[in-house]
């Protein structure tokens, strides 16, 4: 009830200040399960994002908030989770981490495949010498959920994208400074790895880093606006680096539209 | 005729007054839909160019409903709620002004101050009938508060033109809004309590003007006279908008305080005002290379944006207020 309330006058502030508006050019806003995938400038981002989806959107798509910074107060807190049901993630790990140590250790993706019980891949595959090296073949997204560990700063993602919400990510991982978004983290392309089947649309955010500069309090009202251009895929065999700068210039392609 | 409409009460007045408008309205707006009926069949390039003439007339249609929509509520609830409406205007143009200019970060806090303190106080100024204070209170105060704000923030980089951004931005959808308002306000002596009149002549004849100037200058396309700045802008079109106003100015004069040839001057006056300060935002768009200030494509109501359509009542508003004010007297 009072989330209802809350999340009504928050809505109400931020058309106010922002105007927030959505313009959807390459999709139409459909319920179907999506990872958008956004430029990062301000932490107000996923408070636009959220204002700009649609009521019926809204409901199943979850952002993600920084768990350092959105949990700093109750009052943090309880927005991120009761208003936006956001997904926390660790900042602070991600980049400590040797991107996917799971995903390309041939022993994770054997333990996986005995963990995702009798596969009929595997069944032709195995047999008695399961010499590490021969199989070139790419794990399946189900062996790579698995494999994934419970440390994994992506691992609530997993879960909340295995449970069917649509989630909002932010693959520069911090604000960027510049105009330009700053490389993508390894993120996005796991997460598509895993979820073949969910659409990725890009999205470029506008103007919000206008409405609250770092280490302001008081917001200014500036129109800000929400770009949703034309999903992108993971193409079949697309390594890590060329399909992560393919997204990167997707999202940077829509300031110009 | 006349004496009917002199002899009904104040509220009786401007009730008439609402209902013609509504009136007018609807017969257009009804004439515009059935002619889109009949528009529908061929698809050639001339009928393309109609659909597009059309949509922007519904565009304008839309426009005139919401303020006289606007209007008839501020009336209906009383002088102050008319104050806040316009307050609420002038911070959406305001909105959009700063939008499309850029500002560094140095100028958040002159920008919070502008947005949150300077005017809710100008228009608080308006309410309470403060009249000199409010004439001074942005040009003298704020004029010097926001560069200190700016410069304590330690960001040199393009200083006067932020901050000149800043000030323009205020003086127009602040400073000129705000004048709109105060004239409800103002005490003619026998004329208690139809401030709303004035307003309504105000905008009226302002309108009619730009109207009249928009379509002369499509029907008889002449050479502009600033081609860089509008394309539309011609001395031909522009003197007969001027004069359209005047006249609508002149017939007018049975809801104001005014002769019939003091209406006609102080119509002129606004029309004058109105046309060329819209001229002068043509040239702060075309400076930022857009077309309207309207996000591009992407305004809400189709319409471009709403420092379009008020545009020339933010130029027209004080100058019509201070001339009326030292003619009178008042």
């Amino acid at each position: 009830m009072l989330a209802k309330l809350m999340s009504f006058i928050l809505l109400g502030i931020v058309r106010f200040l922002t105007g927030s508006q959505a313009r959807w050019y390459g999709c139409p806003p459909k319920a179907e399960q999506r990872i958008y995938f956004a430029n990062h400038q301000s932490h107000a981002d996923m408070v636009l994002i959220w204002a700009a989806l649609p009521e019926e959107l809204r409901s199943i798509t979850r952002p993600i908030a920084a768990k350092d910074y959105w949990t700093k107060t109750p009052f943090r807190q309880w927005i991120t989770t009761a208003v936006f049901n956001a997904v926390y993630v660790d900042r602070q790990a991600t980049p400590a981490r040797p991107p996917a140590p799971a995903a390309t250790e041939p022993v994770g993706v054997i333990g996986a495949m005995a963990a995702a019980s009798a596969d009929a891949d595997t069944a032709t595959a195995g047999g008695p010498d399961p010499s590490p090296d021969t199989p070139p073949r790419t794990p399946t997204p189900e062996e790579l959920r698995a494999a994934l560990p419970e440390s994994d700063p992506l691992a609530p993602l997993v879960r909340a994208l295995a449970s069917g919400d649509s989630i909002v990510i932010f693959p520069e991982g911090t604000r960027g400074h510049g105009d330009e978004p700053q490389s993508f983290k390894s993120g996005l392309f796991k997460l598509a790895q895993m979820f073949p089947q969910v659409v990725l649309v890009p999205a470029w955010i506008n103007n919000v880093q206008r409405v609250m500069p770092k280490g302001e309090v008081v917001p200014v009202p500036i129109l800000c606006s929400v770009t949703f251009g034309e999903p992108i895929q993971l193409e079949a065999g697309e390594e890590r680096r060329p399909f992560l700068d393919r997204a990167r210039r997707a999202v940077i392609a829509l300031r110009e539209i | 005729m006349n004496n009917f409409l002199r002899n009904l009460t104040t509220t009786q007045q401007i009730g008439a007054l609402f209902i013609a408008v509504f009136g007018i309205l609807s017969i257009v707006t009804v004439w515009a839909f059935v002619r889109n009926l009949r528009e529908h069949a061929s698809d050639d390039p001339e009928s393309e160019a109609r659909m597009l003439e059309a949509k922007r007339f519904w565009g304008l249609l839309k426009t005139s409903w919401m303020m006289a929509t606007v209007f008839w509520v501020g009336w209906v609830l009383g002088d102050t709620v008319a104050t806040v409406l316009f307050a609420i205007v002038g911070f959406f143009a305001l909105r959009e002004f700063i939008t499309l200019s850029p500002t560094r970060r140095g100028d958040h806090r002159s920008l919070v101050l502008a947005f949150f303190v300077v005017l809710p106080l100008q228009f608080w100024i308006v309410g309470s009938k403060m009249f000199d204070l409010f004439t001074v209170f942005i040009p003298v105060y704020v004029f010097l508060a926001l560069p200190v704000v700016s410069a304590l923030a330690n960001d040199p980089q393009r200083f006067l033109e932020r901050n000149a951004k800043l000030q323009w931005g205020i003086m127009v959808c602040v400073y000129g809004m705000s004048h709109v308002p105060a004239l409800l306000l103002l005490d003619f002596p026998g004329y208690r309590d139809k401030g709303a009149f004035l307003v309504f002549f105000l905008v009226f004849v302002v309108q009619t003007c730009m109207v009249v100037q928009h379509l002369l200058g499509r029907r008889f396309p002449h050479t502009p006279v600033a081609p860089q700045v509008s394309q539309s802008f011609q001395w031909a079109s522009w003197l007969a908008g001027v004069a359209a106003g005047g006249v609508a100015g002149g017939l007018l004069t049975f809801i104001t305080p005014f002769k019939p040839g003091q209406a006609l001057g102080m119509a002129l006056l606004a029309c004058v005002a109105g046309s060329l300060g819209h001229l002068v935002m043509k040239a702060l768009k075309r400076d930022r290379g857009i077309t309207s200030w309207g996000m591009q494509g992407m305004s809400v109501t189709g319409a471009g944006g709403l420092l379009d359509r008020v545009d020339a009542l933010c130029f027209a508003a004080p100058v019509f207020f201070h001339s009326v004010r030292w003619y009178f007297g008042l």
